[in-house]
């Protein structure tokens, strides 16, 4: 099998998230579809250093994983403060910056 | 010779208005005194200096001095040097002499004014302005006190500014005299370009290596400054106005001193006009102009004040029609300035005083039979009378019969015109003074029952009695010997060649003897014989309407130069406002109207934004995609 | 089992079998995370394409990864992702209704303008080179090779991002602590209150939920003197939930009434 298959799977998936940021107003959701397109990311890279035969592109959807774990962290408490402030994790309820 | 006094002359009198000017309301009691001894201080430096020079002779006589070097510019060197000669020790004394005079007449006479020290200020500044005009050794350094008298003159016109009319007048006398001063800059710039040089003795050295073209030019500029400091045609209709400050004023600067500043740069520029027949000719028509304008608008005045102010501007136009008549008049020109400086100086003092027992009424109208009253006024104001018209062997007879017998002796149709003039004006210059005489000393008295007519207090009247027994004096000493035209040769050189005599002095003087007891008996016929109406009758020729409104020179202005200017102006505001205004705010709408319309993109939510961020990566791939196909 | 991973990797024809039955779940468990309205489903559905993925990895011969994925994704960041959901309220059910306008039909437009640029891209994408495969660089087993990558030649971007992690925990201390702006009011404080407000009743406490010979519970609530259900005695959120069961079956008469039909 061409290991390219897999890179459009990735390509989907990433583009799945892109479309998820969008439309979703949860904030949790809108989290997971980010996530989605670092995995998307993360699964090009794997498949990438099968293709090359070496292991930096392994490395690399390694430190991806570390920042997006940093990410997930920061991101949710953001939005437990928001949500504790506002009683709404809807990121439209967040529309000040028009004002 | 050089002298270190001469910086004295002006410091003196400088130091005095800087010292009442700083010290403020902490003055208010001796400020009078202080400026009147400065300015006494200054005039016996300048006696001192004249007794030093009579010690000398001929050109020996001219002293420097340097003061410090002003203005360097590669090879513009201008020094701010001071320079007395026999010309300028004429003025020192006059003004000085005359000056102080008129500050002690100024103590009593403006003992009830509560900004006496200010005007004081202003007087002892206009002093050493003054001074500062004669004394310069250039052009530059003259300019700088052509300046200042302009700036005194402003202020002391407009010293009563509360009223509006005072403040309007003191402008108006300020804007004419720009109009003048731009001849004077531009005379010194045409000066420097052509002749590389500024100052007199350099102007007088090189004027030689110039053309007639560039002289006249000069010599045009340098009339035009004239005419605006001296108040001659066309740019004489501030003089009038400018009788709004108080008479001390009047008699000082716009009678004896600044106004005759032109007739100063004419004959101190002497070197030009010899050099340059069209522009001495110009100065000689415009003199002659002004003598019967200013004449004709005297005869229609029934202001004291404004009546002399014409006789002023009259006599100027005498002393700008000597000096117009080349070297053989320079001499005469000054002569009158001095006796002018005396006689006028008196009467316009004797009408101060008249209006300081009168309650400043100053319509002749309302005078009438004063000479009861005040009899030391009416004695010098009869004196400085007799001086101006002519009368033999006061003053006036001297001077204005030399000009009026060297204007004649110009030969052909140009001397008869202008002698001819120059005549005219002395009859019709003794109709309008006798008018003023008996207006105000003779006849019955036509004023109010609450006016109480008096004399005026010693430091007033002691004034005007010197100035009188020179307006009686000055003449025969001017004239005994030739004494005034040898002691200026050196300055202002006559030519030595001896003139066809179109008509004998004594002709001249029996003629213009004639003319003006025909002025005399026609006024006396009019004001003394007959009642003098105390409202000014209506129904008179269109020509008496016509001089009651000076000649329509207010008139001639406005239309020509006021009207259009404001229009300009008007024309210029809307299209500033179409034009230069519409240009920014169309800018600014145009920025409001691409912001509010971008505005809209702004939704404020998040998602709308993550969207923009993916159109421009589908933007960025789009493109990476075409690039590689 | 490790060794059994690895030998599907290795193995073409299973790989595709695996890649052709996993891939499309994938993505449909991708676009079903947009399509449904609870947020729980959709991390469900997530865990699923995360644990999809693992097995990718592991199929690529990126063992390490495919068990980091297990263990930090799956299990540590989605557990947080659910834990957040609960702290929010698991419950809610969005609106997938539009708010936005125009913003549905242009997402539309980009996922397809998107997907097909990156798919054609891909597609049209030359290597340069044949597939090379890990076997080589995994000859020492696929932990030690990376390993030796992070500590020589990743060593410094290793350290930057121990240095972030430990940033990002701080922040998220620092965000999640509540500051207290009042001090929190004591025993004495409130005792204090009870006395200075509402009735003298109260002061002593509220009544205790009913507590019956044959039911006792929390969510029946004691009675009055004059018999009537004192509703003081119960919380507030069961009453609001609806468990609160009737007290009157419980009442005296009622009772002894009950015990003698059992007789």
């Amino acid at each position: 099998m061409n290991p390219a298959n897999y890179l459009y799977v990735a390509a989907l998936l990433f583009t799945i998230g892109a479309i998820g940021v969008v439309v979703r107003r949860n904030a949790i959701v809108v989290f997971m579809c980010i996530e989605l397109m670092l995995n998307a990311a993360n699964l090009a890279f794997v498949t990438f250093a099968r293709i090359n035969g070496n292991l930096d592109g392994q490395v690399m959807a390694f430190f991806t994983m570390v920042v997006a774990a940093c990410e997930v962290v920061v991101g949710l408490a953001i939005i437990v403060t928001i949500y504790r402030s506002r009683r709404s994790a809807s990121v439209d309820d967040a529309s000040l910056l028009k004002r | 010779m050089t002298s270190n006094l001469l910086v004295y002359l002006i410091a003196l009198p400088l130091f005095g208005s800087a010292v009442l000017m700083l010290a403020g309301r902490r003055s208010d009691k001796w400020g009078h005194l202080f400026a009147t001894a400065l300015s006494a201080s200054s005039f016996g430096v300048g006696l001192y200096l004249f007794s030093q020079m009579l010690g000398r002779t001929g050109a020996n006589r001219a002293v420097t001095q340097n003061l410090f070097s002003w203005i360097s510019v590669g090879t513009f060197q201008v020094n701010a040097g001071l320079m007395l000669d026999q010309l300028s020790i004429c003025f020192v004394l006059l003004i000085t002499g005359v000056g102080t005079l008129i500050h002690i007449y100024s103590i009593a006479y403006m003992s009830h004014d509560l900004d006496r020290r200010r005007f004081f200020a202003y007087l002892n500044f206009f002093i050493a302005a003054m001074l500062l005009l004669v004394l310069g050794d250039s052009y530059l350094n003259l300019y700088v006190g052509w300046e200042g008298v302009g700036l005194a003159s402003y202020l002391l016109i407009g010293f009563w500014n509360q009223k509006p009319t005072y403040a309007t007048a003191a402008k108006k006398a300020f804007v004419a005299n720009r109009v003048g001063d731009l001849g004077l800059s531009l005379a010194i710039m045409i000066s420097f370009a052509t002749l590389g040089t500024v100052s007199f003795a350099g102007v007088k050295e090189h004027a030689g290596q110039a053309s007639t073209g560039a002289l006249t030019a000069i010599g045009i500029m340098l009339l035009v400054a004239a005419t605006g400091k001296s108040a001659q045609f066309p740019l004489q209709a501030w003089l009038g106005d400018a009788m709004a400050g108080p008479t001390p004023v009047s008699a000082l600067i716009h009678a004896a001193t600044m106004v005759t500043a032109g007739v100063y740069l004419i004959v101190r520029s002497n070197f030009i006009f010899d050099a340059a027949p069209t522009a001495q000719l110009l100065v000689a028509i415009i003199g002659a102009i002004t003598l019967l304008f200013g004449a004709v608008i005297g005869m229609a005045k029934d202001d004291i004040k404004k009546a002399l102010a014409a006789s002023t501007m009259s006599q100027i136009g005498y002393m700008i029609l000597g000096a117009g008549l080349g070297p053989v008049g320079y001499a005469f020109a000054i002569m009158h300035l001095l006796t002018h400086g005396f006689f006028k100086a008196g009467m316009f003092l004797g009408a101060g005083s008249v209006m300081h027992g009168m309650d400043d009424e100053v319509n002749m109208r309302r005078y009438g039979g004063l000479r009861k009253f005040m009899p030391i006024t009416f004695a010098t104001f009869g004196l400085g009378y007799l001086a101006i018209i002519g009368v033999p062997p006061f003053a006036g007879f001297y001077s204005k019969d030399k000009i009026i017998e060297v204007a004649f002796n110009m030969g052909g149709i140009k001397g008869v015109t202008l002698g001819g003039a120059a005549m005219l004006g002395a009859a019709i210059t003794a109709f309008y003074m006798t008018r003023v005489v008996v207006m105000t000393f003779a006849g019955n008295k036509r004023w109010d029952e609450k006016a109480h007519p008096h004399e005026s207090p010693a430091l007033m009247w002691i004034p005007m009695v010197l100035l009188a027994a020179g307006s009686v004096a000055s003449g025969f000493i001017f004239t005994h010997g030739n004494s005034l035209v040898n002691w200026l040769a050196p300055v202002v050189a006559p030519n030595p060649e001896h003139h066809s005599e179109m008509l004998k002095p004594a002709v001249v003087s029996i003629m213009a003897l004639v003319s003006v007891l025909i002025g005399v008996g026609i006024a006396i016929m009019k004001y003394l014989r007959t009642e003098v109406p105390v409202v000014a009758p209506e129904n008179v020729s269109i020509f008496t309407k016509i001089a009651r409104r000076d000649l329509l020179q207010d008139d001639f202005n406005e239309a020509v130069f006021m009207r259009p200017g404001q229009k300009l102006t008007q024309g210029l505001v809307v299209a500033d406002k179409a034009l230069i205004d519409g240009a920014v705010r169309g800018v600014a709408r145009m920025t409001v109207g691409t912001g509010s319309t971008l505005r809209n993109t702004q939704t404020g939510f998040v998602r709308s934004y993550a969207m923009w961020i993916l159109l421009g990566a589908i933007g960025l791939i789009a493109a990476i995609w075409v690039v590689t196909l | 089992m490790i060794n059994l991973a690895l030998e599907v990797g290795k193995t073409a024809a299973p790989e595709a079998t695996m890649f052709w039955i996993l891939g499309p779940l994938a993505v449909i468990a991708a676009l079903g995370m947009l399509l449904v309205k609870k947020a729980v489903h959709s991390a469900i559905l997530m865990a699923w394409v995360m644990i999809t993925l693992a097995i990718f990895y592991i199929a690529q011969g990126a063992l390490f990864l495919g068990i980091v994925q297990v263990v930090v994704y799956t299990g540590a960041v989605m557990m947080l992702f659910l834990f957040i959901l609960m702290l929010v309220g698991v419950d809610s059910a969005d609106s997938l209704k539009e708010t936005i306008k125009g913003l549905r039909p242009i997402a539309i437009l980009a996922f397809i303008g998107f997907g097909g640029l990156l798919v054609s891209l891909i597609g049209r994408a030359t290597l340069g080179h044949q597939i090379v495969g890990l076997d080589s660089a995994n000859a020492n087993g696929n932990v030690p090779a990376l390993a030796e990558l992070l500590f020589s030649k990743y060593v410094w971007a290793f350290e930057v991002v121990s240095a972030l992690l430990i940033t990002a925990a701080l922040g998220a201390m620092v965000l999640a602590h509540n500051h207290r702006v009042h001090q929190r009011p004591t025993q004495r404080d409130l005792s204090i209150l009870r006395f200075r407000t509402g009735s003298l009743a109260e002061t002593a406490g509220l009544a205790n939920p009913g507590v019956y010979a044959l039911h006792n519970a929390v969510d029946v609530p004691a009675l009055l003197p004059d018999g009537s259900a004192a509703p003081t005695s119960i919380s507030a959120m069961l009453e609001a939930r609806g468990d609160v069961i009737d007290s009157s079956p419980f009442q005296l008469g009622q009772a002894e009434e009950s015990e003698g039909e059992d007789k």
